[in-house]
């Protein structure tokens, strides 16, 4: 059988959702920055299985990018997370509200 | 060019003058108790206007002619300008309206002495002046019509001047409502005439207008009439006329008498070969006009109130006016305009000298009952009178004058001006049934008229005083400012007639009105083609039967009010019995009027038109508002503070766009 | 053959360990299959001939992230028990979204078969993966891009001290 790129697709699509349930379903602000890093991994191995798939290599540096960004991201969110924390001594998310409505 | 200026002159002035007077009233209250300087602006702004129109007249060639000022308004096809013109129609009524205006702004003087609004009826009276010019030197409907909502606004003013006694608004209310459904009538003509026309310009619609439909014209003539009885307070909208003495006698005068009530005749002349056009509507017009001088001069013999009488009088009076119209004498008409308006002036300033007079009386009589008591009269109430001819010589004079000159007393302008139109009905009186029925109502009409007007005269001037302490109490005449007036409009009611000599002297040729109106010597008022062949000597036993009515009813009315006084009216009461109680009740027009409209109409606006107003109308603005909330109060969850609202959202968009970009086109 | 056996174990490692993520009660031990997950990513990585992306992968993500993620639940110290997720319609129409997506993402794969373009042979891809390929374009056509991340890691990196650092009392 031929390893073809759909099984990737597939198994990225998989990922991605399964990362979308953590973010939509879990209250720890943290596990919910990890459920996104994992959304973006997902996507990360799209982008490689394409690049790859047509010998282009604008796909992988986009990954590279991605990581950078992703790296960056999770530090300044969770420093926000420590910021909060030390004010609510929580990191529950349905907590924390600072909107009346 | 020098018409232009001077046309300028006479409509401008009076604007200025009521601006003036009435800014400069509001703003500076200082100004407000300087009597003769608001007083002589107010003459002065009317009087300069009667000096130009008098150049215009001397100068005057018998070509119309226009001064175009500016257009106000053009949209499509519609384009309206201020232009005025002049001719001999608009000259004869402009020095009417401005020296009648001029004289009774100098009554003013006198009359309001003393009143805290004195600068506010003088800005009031300009107002109107300038309204009622532009009702008659306009050159196109549109600039007639302006004038004649503004002199129905002025009218409203003025009779409710004295605001703070409810009675005087009503009665400027009901005047103006009246007015407003003539005004509607009048507007519908004009939507008419502009459909089929094009344009509102005199020049069209006159040359133009009578070769439309005739379907078409009878309407239109017919909508016109309508107006006009608003206006001039025939039936069936005249009933605000009697309400309207409630305003000051001076505005009685001007307005109710001599200028504003004549608008609807000046309508007809000036629109004459159209309503020429219109034959069924012409001989509606004539009946309309003959029962209403008849039922009008019925009701005055039984008025208490000089006003009342005149108003009564007045309105009888433009019965005859547009009796002449309906048989197509529409020179005739404006024949008895010009002298109406002198002899009921001059009744009217003199009914205010009296008036003046007995207010002083009752004055005197607050304090003079036994110990101090109040002792009340009403000072209009010819019953308390009489005798005044002792205290009052000029009044009395005057008014004897102008009494005779309305009952058509021979060689007085009334009998020359008067028997014209009579004249002028027996002659189409062959081939006109219209005309013939208004003829005889026109004969019993004219004697009416001389009893109710010797009885008023009568009543008030001469025999014994009636009112309380009569032997302490005195009244006094009034001032120059006042009897000069009373004077110059007397004497004119004497002599103007003889601009009308009737077709026998010299076979018409010394009727200078006939000539300088009529459309038969060129003028802008057309006559009927159809002329009746009167012989000569049916001519002046017309005229002789005239005198003799005027003559009977004036000597025998004296005789029995100046022998048994008030007796005499109940002797009347007993006589005609019934009769008598329907027209001292005015015929209970008024209470008929209330039962069928007002009561009605009140009764549904407070039942449906108040409530839909309240809660559909006010309710559907309300429901935006409302609406609005809603949304809001739905569109706030879309920012709540909530991170996993915030991704569901986001997820949603994903799902959204997928699906676009899966199976969108 | 042993392709598609490495890609098996490595794609249902993945999906477990993802599962593992998201479900755990300890942020801990979601920290921990998280790790596991992108060494299988790593893996998925190699087998597509990325080497150089894998490395990257390994070090980045999983060396210095994670060991951040990890550094920050220990500091909290969180001693609270996470109480149970209420289940309301928000949450229930927000997971019937989720298979919405993954519908439409399946549904586009198996659909877009003809659309997909053609498999490359692997040496094509084994160059295009390596190193030398990568710097290529990224020292000359992505040049820009390059030095603006450079920067963006210097904000993110004064960003974080910034906002959590103790505030002079």
């Amino acid at each position: 059988m031929e390893m073809s790129l759909n099984w990737y697709l597939t198994l990225s699509s998989v990922l991605f959702i399964t990362g979308t349930l953590g973010f939509l379903f879990r209250r720890n602000i943290i596990v919910m920055l990890m459920s996104v890093e994992l959304m973006l991994n997902a996507v990360n191995l799209t982008l490689v299985a394409l690049s790859q798939a047509t010998a282009d290599t604008a796909g992988q540096i986009l990954v590279f990018f991605v990581i950078a960004v992703a790296a960056a991201e999770a530090a300044v969110g969770l420093a926000i997370v420590i910021a909060i924390f030390r004010g609510n001594q929580t990191i529950d998310i349905s907590k924390i509200k600072l909107f009346r409505y | 060019m020098q018409t232009q200026i001077l046309v300028e002159l006479i409509i401008l002035l009076p604007l200025a003058g009521a601006v003036f007077l009435g800014i400069g009233g509001l703003f500076a209250p200082a100004m407000r108790s300087r009597e003769t300087l608001v007083g002589a602006i107010g003459t002065a702004m009317v009087v300069v206007p009667f000096i130009c129109t008098v150049i215009l007249f001397i100068g005057f060639d018998g070509e119309a002619q226009i001064a175009h000022f500016f257009t106000w308004m053009a949209a499509g096809d519609l384009s309206i300008a201020f232009e005025y013109r002049v001719d001999q129609l608009s000259l004869v009524m402009t020095l009417v309206i401005t020296g009648v205006g001029g004289l009774i702004h100098l009554y003013s003087i006198g009359y309001m002495h003393g009143d805290p609004g004195f600068w506010r009826f003088f800005a009031y009276l300009n107002l109107f002046i300038f309204a009622m010019l532009n009702l008659v030197l306009g050159n196109n409907l549109v600039v007639l019509f302006l004038g004649w909502e503004g002199v129905g606004l002025c009218s409203y003013l003025l009779i409710g001047f004295w605001y703070t006694d409810l009675k005087n608004s009503a009665a400027a209310n009901k005047a103006f409502i009246m007015n407003r459904i003539g005004d509607f009538c009048f507007l519908l003509a004009m939507f008419f005439l502009f459909r089929e026309l094009g344009s509102l310009d005199f020049d069209v619609i006159l040359s133009a207008g009578p070769s439309l439909d005739s379907g078409i014209i009878n309407i239109v003539v017919l909508l016109l009439f309508l107006g006009a009885t608003g206006k001039s307070a025939q039936i069936p909208l005249f009933t605000w006329l009697p309400d309207a003495m409630a305003g000051p006698t001076p505005v009685s005068a001007l307005i109710h008498a001599a200028t504003m009530v004549t608008s609807g005749l000046y309508l007809m002349a000036r629109l004459s070969p159209l309503v020429l056009a219109a034959e069924s509507v012409m001989s509606v017009i004539a009946i309309v006009g003959a029962t209403t001088a008849i039922v009008a001069a019925t009701i005055a013999i039984t008025q208490n109130d000089i006003k009342k009488v005149l108003a009564y009088s007045t309105i009888s009076q433009l019965g005859y006016m547009f009796l002449a119209t309906g048989v197509g004498a529409f020179w005739v008409a404006i024949f008895h305009v010009m002298t109406h308006a002198f002899f009921k002036g001059c009744l009217f300033l003199g009914s205010g000298s009296v008036i003046h007079g007995m207010h002083d009386v009752e004055h005197q009589l607050e304090h003079a009952g036994e110990d101090g008591a109040a002792i009340h009269i009403d000072p209009q109430d010819m019953r308390t009178m009489g005798g005044l001819k002792k205290y009052m010589p000029s009044t009395r004079m005057t008014f004897l004058m102008s009494t005779l000159a309305i009952a058509g007393i021979p060689l007085l302008s009334g009998y020359f001006s008067k028997d014209e139109i009579l004249f002028q009905a027996f002659s189409v009186m062959g081939h006109n049934n219209a005309a013939a029925v208004a003829w005889v109502i026109g004969i019993i009409t004219a004697f009416l008229t001389a009893v109710y007007m010797t009885r008023a005269y009568v009543l008030t001037f001469e025999g014994e005083e009636r009112w309380p302490k009569a032997d302490i109490i005195k009244p006094h005449e009034s001032p120059w400012t006042m009897t000069a007036p009373l004077w110059v409009l007397g004497i004119l009611a004497v002599v103007a007639g003889f601009v009308g000599l009737p077709a026998v002297i010299q076979h018409g040729e010394l009727n200078w009105i006939h000539h300088f109106l009529g459309s038969s010597f060129g003028g802008p008022v057309a006559e009927t083609a159809a002329e009746g062949h009167v012989s000569v000597a049916t001519e002046w036993i017309l005229l002789a039967t005239g005198a003799a009515i005027a003559l009977a009813g004036v000597f025998l009315t004296w005789r029995w009010y100046s022998s048994q006084g008030l007796a005499f009216d109940d002797k009347l009461r007993a006589r005609f019995g019934g009769l008598y109680r329907l027209a001292e009740g005015k015929y209970f027009i008024d209470e008929a009027y209330d039962r069928a409209i007002v009561k009605p109409l009140i009764g549904s606006t407070t039942k449906f038109f108040a409530p839909f107003d309240r809660f559909v109308i006010d309710g559907a603005v309300n429901l935006i508002g409302f609406m609005t909330r809603a949304t809001s109060f739905i569109l706030r969850y879309m920012q709540t503070g909530i991170v996993s609202t915030y991704a569901t959202a986001i997820v949603l968009g994903v799902v959204l766009v997928l699906a676009l970009m899966l199976f969108g086109q | 053959m042993a392709g598609q056996i490495l890609f098996f174990a490595l794609a249902v490692t993945a999906i477990a360990a993802g599962i593992g993520t998201v479900w755990s009660r300890s942020p801990v031990n979601s920290a921990l299959w998280l790790i596991l997950n992108l060494f299988c990513i790593a893996g998925l990585y190699l087998t597509l001939n990325a080497q150089f992306i894998a490395v990257i992968q390994v070090l980045v993500y999983a060396g210095a992230i994670m060991v951040l993620f990890l550094f920050v639940i220990m500091l909290l110290n969180l001693s609270e028990k996470p109480s149970f997720t209420r289940m309301t319609f928000a949450r229930i129409f927000g997971f019937f979204l989720v298979m919405g997506v993954l519908a439409l993402l399946t549904y586009a794969v198996a659909a877009g078969l003809d659309v997909l373009p053609e498999n490359v042979v692997p040496e094509a891809a084994a160059v295009s993966g390596s190193p030398s390929a990568l710097a290529r374009a990224l020292f000359t056509q992505y040049a820009l891009p390059f030095e603006l991340i450079g920067v963006l890691l210097l904000a993110a990196t004064i960003g974080a001290v910034v906002i959590a650092k103790r505030k002079p009392v």
